[in-house]
């Protein structure tokens, strides 16, 4: 199965989507490492590894949402 | 010349026709539905490297929390004896490492509190107000009770870290911080 390719005026709102969850993505890992910080200057340890992992995450998915938009425009 | 395929049609900024746009948009025509698209994805890749830059500090929290795990109990030290420190009377010291500075207040014949002097709000160096009862930061006029440390009032939203103390022949000791949230 081929995959059709997309004209520019269907690239223009998956960009604009696509844009849109990486901005809430990249929102929410400012809370995530503003609330750990919080955390590690109160001498609380537990949620420390678990953010990191969750940022990780977050980079991972907005890594992948790049990837696609740059694919798109290949096609 | 305008371009037949649908898709390549770039409709200038203002919106005009060809004929309406300056000289120079004819002669350096640029498409700019694709510029702004490249633009979008620049911009994304932009978060997308600012999404690293936070993994990397939070990666960096993980870091600097192992560092302090792994130095373990603070060491017990002695501070000063109780004859040179007066009832209503502070003492600065180091405490557990030369960097980090401590105030001693002694509040009654019998009772010491003691506290980090680094302001939880910008480290700032606190300042005890004994016949108030707190203790004050100059930069921003935060305030921590005297007795237990909690924030009175200002921008510090976190209690200062306590150290504790004890009494051994006369003599006080710090024996542990106590960092609370």
């Amino acid at each position: 199965m081929t995959r059709r390719a997309y004209s520019r005026a269907q690239k223009m709102p998956i960009m604009f989507g696509i844009l849109s969850i990486v901005l809430v993505i990249v929102i929410l890992q400012l809370w995530l490492l503003t609330a750990t910080m919080n955390a590690f200057l109160a001498g609380e340890q537990t949620v420390i590894l678990p953010a990191a992992v969750g940022s990780l995450v977050c980079v991972a998915l907005n890594c992948g949402l790049l990837f696609y938009l740059y694919r798109m425009e290949r096609r | 010349m305008k371009p037949t395929n649908p898709d390549q049609l770039s409709v200038p900024p203002d919106g005009r026709p060809y004929h309406d746009q300056p000289q120079w948009r004819n002669d350096f025509p640029i498409d700019w539905p694709q510029d702004e698209l490249v633009a979008r994805r620049d911009f994304t890749k932009f978060l997308v490297l600012t999404s690293f830059a936070f993994a990397a500090g939070q990666f960096w929290i993980v870091f600097e929390n192992w560092k302090r795990r792994r130095r373990g109990a603070p060491p017990v030290r002695k501070i000063a004896a109780l004859s040179d420190l007066a009832v209503g009377k502070a003492l600065t010291f180091a405490y557990p490492d030369p960097h980090d500075d401590c105030i001693v207040v002694r509040t009654a014949p019998d009772r010491f509190v003691a506290y980090s002097q680094k302001c939880t709000h910008l480290s700032c160096a606190v300042t005890p107000e004994p016949e108030r009862g707190r203790l004050a930061c100059p930069c921003h006029h935060g305030y921590f009770d005297l007795a237990t440390g909690n924030v009175l009032a200002g921008p510090p939203r976190r209690p200062l870290p306590r150290i504790r103390m004890e009494i051994r022949d006369g003599v006080l000791y710090a024996t542990g911080v106590e960092v609370r949230a």
